[in-house]
């Protein structure tokens, strides 16, 4: 038998000082990032206008394409050697017609290189869908929150709730943060790679309140801080494994994936990390902190009829 | 074998055949490539296509009713000889009489609730004195507002139906009150003509004039005084009528006599010198007002207007029933204009302008690099997710597999069934319910081999850890669930693509890791004449 994590014995509750330092560098960072930056950088769905990807046949004279269209940003993107362009125009505030933006850069285009190109990709929004989409986007992961809040409460206890979703919290607070450290463009999909983060940080956290849950019940004599530092040590091989696995999955999407979905990869190869790293340094200590503070421990209502855990007592068994 | 443990490999091998009939042979029985192409959906961004989301100007449909609110009144007045200084469109959704006969009071009071109970009387007093302002009740306003965007949406729909681009998809869109369509067009990359097509209010409209040809708006008021009276207005024309002028325009009267509700059908044909042109007829009711105005005015000149502007001023030499013609004018239409106005004529006119507020073209290039990277990505991730579960946990990673393989078969069986469409970040969540499911999978085996450690047997072991993790799991999925869902219910397009596949492949991966998963471990135990060891 392989294991990578056996018999863990690390009192990570008593480094709950230090995870508050680490975590409260990370958002600062990217607070000051923030700020030094001026906000975040938004993709065309956020913030309105229009974005073309363009393929040449023949390696595109970039200098040119300015000179045609001086409005626009314009980057290569892709593999190195692959000849596609990015062209950005933001076009005017009060544009009517979100498309007017893809026909003049179509237009311009169309004067300089007619029938050596290729479009990839067109979007173009207007800027009242921008501000629409991103009060969406913000209201959608304040009510995923609140539903995951009112969940663990009603399974667990609500400090528990409040725990994860504060860490949680935490995450979405980091990523966005180190988006704008590394200058990554926040659009729709990421969004929906921040929501899949709720989601999978809840999952981590709920695997170690669930074995606390369980060790609580058999468990009656033990203080509380042991009970949360062992139940992380017993799930430590499961979240080292599963988070290990997972970051291989979306690890190959940030890798494979191409162009279009790799602000979302990011944001997942980035989220799973804090997932984690936030059910261990921030749910947990959160619970101990509030239980200290109130001076017993939190008894949890049973879930489940429930075998003894596993405990100290570990004797070497036959494996084949 | 026991019967629990042979009703459950049942269960799991009917489920397999059903998802893999469902993916690769339906609706017929032998499976092919071409019918798994046909089950699949492929989304826009993974085919090419044009994604379009529009805004029904619906305060363009609001102000064309209380027009015709307007002129209804005036000729209810007229017909009781009620003097009105003046009526006007004071607001989109409200219009005044300015100046009401007093001594007539009680009759406009009779009239108005009699024939304007869609409408408020909100005020009596004005600048002139004896001035009702009426609005538009809200109820009913909100009612005009919503069938200008179904009536604009079945336009739309019978517009690009009879371009022939299959496969569109035309729906509400947006939240009450924004009036937003969505149109998809699938493997349409050139929107342009498309888009002509949809947008043009083609607004026939049949109005007479008063008088004209003028060189210039001016001149034509001049005619009047210099103020164009309220029931006449000037339009251009889209001809030169005059010599020695490069413009020209018309004054008519600013209700139509026929438009383009009136029409029955519209096909392209030739005018008098063989230039193509657009013929039309009208419905019977139309038919019958248009002889009966084409009676009463013999010898005045009727305009042809489209969009506001006039395609030609014909003099009326008789009475006119059914039909009619559009001539392109001395260029003639070119032969696609022609037919592209017969069409939209047909289709009928749009209630109200249209706005683009999103666009998206997606090149077929693009879409087939995607595929291919979405697909790179997932067998990559699939390729060293089972090298890792194989190397680590050895007969049991061969479990995992096949519980994370039967897993994507029942997502994409289930995507299937529910014509769900596979988008390009739906091939992300197809990835991540790999990483859930075997989430899934380590969760329960770490906690075996914790129970083994215990010193318990190998089937308490696997019986304890699976009632004990199936709680967690529920947890955990039930969460995951829960953002899932606010995914779904916020995203639009490729967004909700992917929260599709997530919130199936998380019920779907509960089936495959909790009941199929151990299954196989009870089919292996049950083999082993001491159950007492196992291999993970």
């Amino acid at each position: 038998m392989i294991e990578l994590f056996r018999d863990v014995r690390i009192n990570w509750l008593g480094k709950r000082r230090l995870f508050l330092a680490i975590s409260g560098a990370l958002m600062l960072l990217g607070l000051i990032s923030l700020v030094v930056k001026g906000g975040f950088r938004y993709g065309v769905d956020f913030k309105g206008g229009t974005i073309v990807y363009v393929r040449f046949q023949q390696k595109p004279p970039l200098d040119q394409i300015r000179s045609l269209l001086p409005d626009s940003q314009i980057q290569e993107f892709g593999a190195s050697g692959s000849n596609d362009v990015m062209i950005e125009f933001q076009g005017a505030k009060e544009e009517a017609d979100a498309s007017a933006g893809r026909e003049a850069i179509t237009g311009a285009l169309n004067q300089g290189f007619q029938g050596k190109f290729e479009i990839l990709n067109a979007e173009s929004v207007g800027p009242k869908v921008g501000a629409d989409l991103r009060r969406q986007a913000v209201l959608a992961t304040l009510y995923a929150l609140a539903g995951i809040l009112v969940y663990i409460a009603f399974r667990f206890e609500w400090i528990y709730g409040a725990a994860a979703v504060f860490a949680v919290f935490h995450d979405t607070l980091v990523t966005l943060g180190l988006f704008s450290v590394f200058n990554r463009e926040i659009n729709l999909t990421v969004i929906a790679a921040l929501l899949t983060l709720v989601g999978y940080s809840v999952n981590d956290t709920i695997v170690v309140f669930d074995r606390v849950r369980e060790n609580l019940k058999v468990r009656r004599r033990d203080d509380f801080e042991t009970i949360l530092n062992d139940s992380i040590n017993q799930t430590l091989s499961r979240t080292i494994l599963t988070s290990g696995l997972t970051f291989l999955t979306v690890l190959a999407l940030f890798i494979f994936g191409g162009e279009i979905i790799n602000h979302f990869a990011f944001a997942m190869v980035i989220g799973i990390i804090i997932g984690t790293y936030s059910s261990i340094a921030i749910a947990a200590p959160l619970v101990l902190v509030y239980t200290n503070l109130r001076g017993k421990r939190v008894a949890l209502p049973a879930a489940a009829p429930a075998r003894p855990a596993v405990t100290k007592a570990q004797r070497p068994v036959k494996v084949k | 074998m026991t019967k629990r443990i042979r009703n459950r490999l049942l269960i799991t091998l009917g489920v397999t055949v059903l998802a893999v009939w469902r993916v690769a042979a339906f609706p017929g029985f032998i499976p092919s490539l071409t019918h798994v192409k046909e089950n699949i959906r492929l989304g826009l961004d993974l085919r090419g296509g044009t994604h379009l989301v529009l805004q029904v100007v619906t305060d363009d449909a609001i102000r064309a009713e209380t027009d015709q609110a307007i002129e209804t009144l005036r000729q209810l007045l007229s017909r009781d000889n009620i003097i009105a200084r003046q009526l006007i469109r004071s607001q989109n959704n409200e219009f005044k009489a300015v100046g009401v006969d007093p001594a007539k009071d009680a009759d406009f009071r009779r009239i108005l609730n009699e024939r304007f109970t869609e409408w408020d009387l909100v005020s009596t007093q004005g600048d002139v004195p004896n001035t009702y302002t009426m609005r538009l009740k809200p109820a009913q306003e909100q009612a005009f507002r919503e069938q200008s965007v179904d009536q604009a949406m079945n336009t739309i729909r019978n517009r690009i139906d009879q371009l022939g681009v299959g496969e569109v998809v035309i729906q509400k869109h947006g939240g009450p009150g924004e009036n937003e369509i969505l149109v998809q067009l699938p493997g349409m990359d050139d929107p342009a003509r498309v888009k002509g097509v949809m947008q043009s209010t083609a607004l026939l409209e049949l109005k007479l004039v008063d008088s004209g040809p003028f060189p210039s708006q001016a001149a034509a008021a001049q005619n009047y005084g210099g103020v164009i009276p309220a029931h006449l207005e000037v339009l251009p024309s889209a001809e030169r009528d005059l010599p020695n002028s490069s413009e020209s325009s018309y004054v008519v009267n600013r209700v139509a006599a026929i438009s383009g509700r009136d029409l029955k059908g519209a096909y392209p044909s030739r005018d008098q010198n063989g230039r193509p042109a657009v013929s039309f007829n009208l419905s019977a009711d139309g038919a019958q007002r248009f002889g009966r105005v084409t009676e009463e005015n013999i010898g005045k000149m009727l305009a042809i207007v489209l969009d506001g502007r006039i395609q030609s001023a014909p003099r009326i030499d008789g009475r006119i029933t059914d039909s009619g013609i559009i001539t392109g004018g001395t260029a003639g239409f070119a032969p696609q204009a022609a037919q592209d106005l017969a069409l939209v004529l047909r289709s009928g006119a749009l209630p109200a302008s249209i706005r683009y507020l999103q666009e998206q073209v997606v090149g077929p290039s693009l879409g087939a690099d995607s595929v291919r990277a979405g697909f790179m990505a997932a067998a990559v991730a699939l390729v060293s997710v089972v090298v890792f579960m194989l190397f680590y946990y050895r007969f049991s990673g061969v479990n995992a597999t096949v519980a994370m393989i039967l897993n994507l078969l029942i997502l994409l069986g289930a995507m299937a069934y529910f014509g769900a469409t596979l988008t390009l970040p739906g091939i992300a969540g197809v990835i991540l319910t790999i990483g859930v499911g075997i989430d899934s999978n380590v969760l329960i085996f770490e906690r075996i081999r914790e129970e083994l450690r215990a010193g318990k047997a190998a089937v308490s072991a696997v019986t304890t850890s699976f009632s004990r993790v199936f709680v967690t799991l529920v947890d955990t999925h039930l969460a995951a669930l829960i953002s899932a869902t606010f995914l779904f219910l916020f995203g639009t397009g490729p967004v909700k693509g992917f929260a599709v596949t997530l919130v199936i492949g998380l019920i779907s991966n509960m089936f495959t890791s909790v009941f199929v998963s151990r299954t196989l471990f009870e089919l292996v135990l049950a083999r082993k004449e001491r159950a007492e060891a196992i291999s993970i």
